[in-house]
């Protein structure tokens, strides 16, 4: 039986989620088993993962091979990055950030949950809640992600049993309260079996609820963009001598915007109003977020890449040179206080200095450390910096496009830590 | 109102499309000297079409460059002249025929061009310092794509490297790289084989002829149908026949084949496609059958 008429056409909306689990849960069994009974496997991917299983001798095929991509993974026989799979069932598009569960890999988490409307963690039910998913669950509060859902793996292994199923999930949700999240949503599965994973489970009776699919179909997508402020950081001028055009083009990350609406352009506070929008060149009544759009404004200003257009209203951001925020460091090379760096904030790029580290944050336990010394690759910590010019950012809580920013090493070029400007922790 | 369902929501085609274009912009903005990989082929035709979206009323700010390997099919290499030209764009185009002829390459002996693109690519990408290359990659395409980034640093050859590869978070495209490297950009990493064909529907996008079911002659080789030509096929005991068949990627004639089909619009294609039981690359790309790990290998020396 199945739910699914036409699983690969759909016209719906777009869901992202990212998936986390420590190593050895079942997480590529999951995706695999996904993919494979959603039909995105191909026949011909299948009959490439049936000639490997056979060749390393497993008795059955191991779905967990189609979602091993790189050769250093092979290698080590754990998935070291993020990867992205997509499938599609009649009610909606999903983009699957797939990331790693391995200890060293907290950044990863942080990487694809950055873009995530929901977050999948995965547990083994043999083993319940352990650091790991303490580790992940943590993550994917502090990044806002707006849904928490639960996978209590193997339940095979446990022989289907309710009661281990309960405890568990009453473990999540306890830990979850205590990062500020309610009703994180929990389903026993056996990714193995493949039970309540896109078909409902025959040997779990005892459980009412929603397929993992189902649930994934039906949740609410993320808060409504379009009910937030405006905000609309620059990207680019374009200017056409024909028509005298000149128009600011970007991608309205939150809010509404309409000719006529009074803005202001930050952080210089310029006052003014919209003069018209295009899309593709074309006038259009109103844009909305997420839409690519250009923007005319009434005066003559000169607005440049890196500035903000948002609505004029007592929720405009204050342009600021200092900012509190919680990172997530990315990067092998350690920043400590004094530390100069580039920050990149929307579409602007600015010097920014390292003023204080005021605490490291054990995900696990919740703990701050004072006077952490230097941050390393993985570490969550907050931080103090002051910029070179101002920046207009607003609460990461709020509005997580104007919230965030990256911190670059000017000589490298690399990224060296995610930042979330006030953050939760 | 159905809580699915808000007064302003863009179907998932508008959300890929704005994202597009927002890579396009950022990359724009970033970079001094760009150029987009121009095939003829649908996901760099889907590409040139969103460029024109994100500079409108404004011309595309960047030339394109075709990788020639001097056995393109005629329809495409027709309808490439037909696109750049109402683009209002120069192209550029890097020929592998050339690198035979005065031997700086060698034809492979199983007559495949599709792997010695990466000389002249690199070459073009060096003479005219190009420091941003937009690609029509998707991460849907295969397995070693799935965790390419939107933005990907090459180093000063050109190669990939997995491990240098810079986390990509939020919609920040971190697009800074030293003297002699260049940033390959993927503004269709997000987007599947049906997003690009229900887009080309949308957006009433015009291909080349060969996208479409038409009646050639074909013959068999490794389970595909190929169609002779100059290139060199077939060999002997290789019979050709006619047959009803279109093209799923358009590439190198030795090693691009053709599907059985009888859809001859974009909707039948559509039909098709969700229907099929090949990937896009396993039905029609021999080169990458060549091994497990065959895409990987080629990213890594600068391919596409
Ligand atoms: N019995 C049982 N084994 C499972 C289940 N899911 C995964 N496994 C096994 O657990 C091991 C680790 O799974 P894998 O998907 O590679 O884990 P990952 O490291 O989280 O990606 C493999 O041997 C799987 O076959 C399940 O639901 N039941």
């Amino acid at each position: 039986m199945t739910t699914l008429q036409e699983p690969r056409l759909s016209t719906g909306s777009l869901l992202r989620l990212a998936t986390a689990g420590s190593v050895d849960d079942g997480k590529s069994t999951l995706v695999g088993r996904l993919l494979h009974d959603l039909r995105v496997v191909m026949p011909d991917q299948l009959a490439a993962v049936e000639r490997v299983s056979r060749e390393r001798g497993l008795a059955a095929p191991d779905l967990a091979l189609l979602t091993d991509g790189l050769r250093a993974e092979r290698e080590q026989g754990i998935t070291i990055d993020v990867a992205y799979r997509y499938f599609a069932t009649a009610r909606r598009r999903f983009i699957l950030a797939d990331t790693p569960g391995h200890v060293q890999y907290t950044r990863n988490m942080v990487t694809g949950a950055s873009t995530a409307q929901l977050a999948v963690i995965l547990v083994d039910a043999r083993h319940g809640i352990v650091e790991q998913t303490r580790r992940h669950a943590a993550v994917a509060a502090l990044l806002c992600v707006p849904q928490i859902v639960l996978l209590v793996n193997k339940m095979d292994l446990v022989g289907f049993d309710k009661d281990v199923f309960a405890e568990i999930s009453a473990d999540f949700a306890r830990y979850l309260e205590r990062l500020g999240v309610d009703d994180p949503t929990s389903i026993p599965i056996s990714a193995l079996r493949g039970d309540n994973v896109v078909e409902p489970s025959q040997a779990m009776d005892w459980y009412q609820g929603p397929t993992f699919l189902q649930h994934l179909e039906e949740v609410p997508p993320a808060p409504d963009p379009t009910e937030q402020a405006a905000r609309f950081p620059v990207q680019y001028v374009i200017r056409s001598g024909e028509r005298d055009y000149r128009g600011y083009a970007g991608q309205l990350v939150s809010g509404v915007l309409r000719p006529g609406d009074e803005v202001v352009v930050l952080p210089a506070n310029r006052r003014t109003t919209v003069a018209g929008i295009d899309i593709a060149g074309r006038p259009v009544d109103e844009a909305f977020a997420p839409q690519s759009v250009t923007v005319r404004l009434t005066d003559n200003l000169d607005v440049a890449r890196g500035e903000l257009i948002a609505a004029a209203a007592l929720s405009a951001p204050q342009p600021t040179r200092e900012l509190t925020a919680t990172v997530c460091h990315l990067s092998e090379r350690p920043l400590g206080v004094g530390d100069r760096v580039l920050l990149r904030h929307t579409t602007r790029t600015v010097q920014a200095e390292i003023t204080e580290l005021v605490h490291r944050i054990d995900v696990e336990t919740l703990a701050a450390t004072s006077n952490p010394g230097k941050l390393r690759a993985n570490d969550i910590a907050r931080i103090r910096l002051r910029t070179a010019t101002s920046i207009a950012a607003d609460k990461y809580a709020v509005n997580r496009h104007t919230g965030s920013f990256l911190l670059i090493d000017a000589a490298s070029g690399d990224t060296l830590t995610a930042g979330l400007i006030g953050g939760l922790l | 109102m159905n809580a699915l369902t808000r007064a302003h929501e863009l179907t998932h085609l508008g959300v890929l499309e704005a994202e597009a274009i927002h890579i396009f912009r950022e990359a724009v903005a970033e970079f001094e000297r760009p150029v987009l990989l121009f095939s003829g082929g649908k996901d760099s035709i889907v590409m040139l079409h969103l460029a024109g979206l994100a500079f409108a009323p404004a011309p595309v700010p960047f030339p394109v460059m075709h990788v020639d390997t001097g056995h393109n099919f005629p329809e495409v290499l027709a309808y490439r002249d037909m696109a750049v030209d109402r683009a209002g764009v120069r192209l550029l185009v890097a020929g592998v025929q050339e690198y035979i002829d005065d031997g700086r390459l060698h034809e492979r002996a199983d007559g495949t061009r599709n792997p010695l693109q990466t000389v002249p690519l690199l070459d073009a990408i060096r003479t005219n310092r190009f420091d941003a290359v937009f690609g029509g990659g998707r991460r849907d395409e295969e397995k070693a794509r799935a965790k390419e980034r939107v933005f990907s640093v090459r180093d000063e050859f050109g190669q990939w490297d997995p491990r240098r590869q810079r986390p990509e978070l939020w919609s920040l495209y971190n697009g800074r790289h030293r003297p002699g490297e260049h940033v390959r950009v993927f503004p269709l990493s997000n987007w599947t084989e049906l997003d690009v064909w229900q887009y080309i529907e949308e957006q009433r996008i015009v291909l080349p002829s060969i996208y479409f079911a038409h009646r050639r002659e074909v013959f068999r080789r490794d389970g595909m149908w190929l169609a002779p030509g100059a290139w060199g096929g077939p060999k002997n005991g290789e019979p050709t026949e006619v047959r009803s068949v279109r093209y799923r990627t358009v590439g190198d004639m030795s090693c691009t084949g053709a599907v059985d089909s009888t859809a001859r619009t974009v909707p039948e294609v559509i039909v098709e496609i969700a229907a099929s039981t090949l990937t896009e690359r396993g039905a029609s790309r021999a080169d990458d059958r060549m091994s497990e790990a065959a895409m990987e290998d080629r990213k890594r020396e600068g391919y596409f």
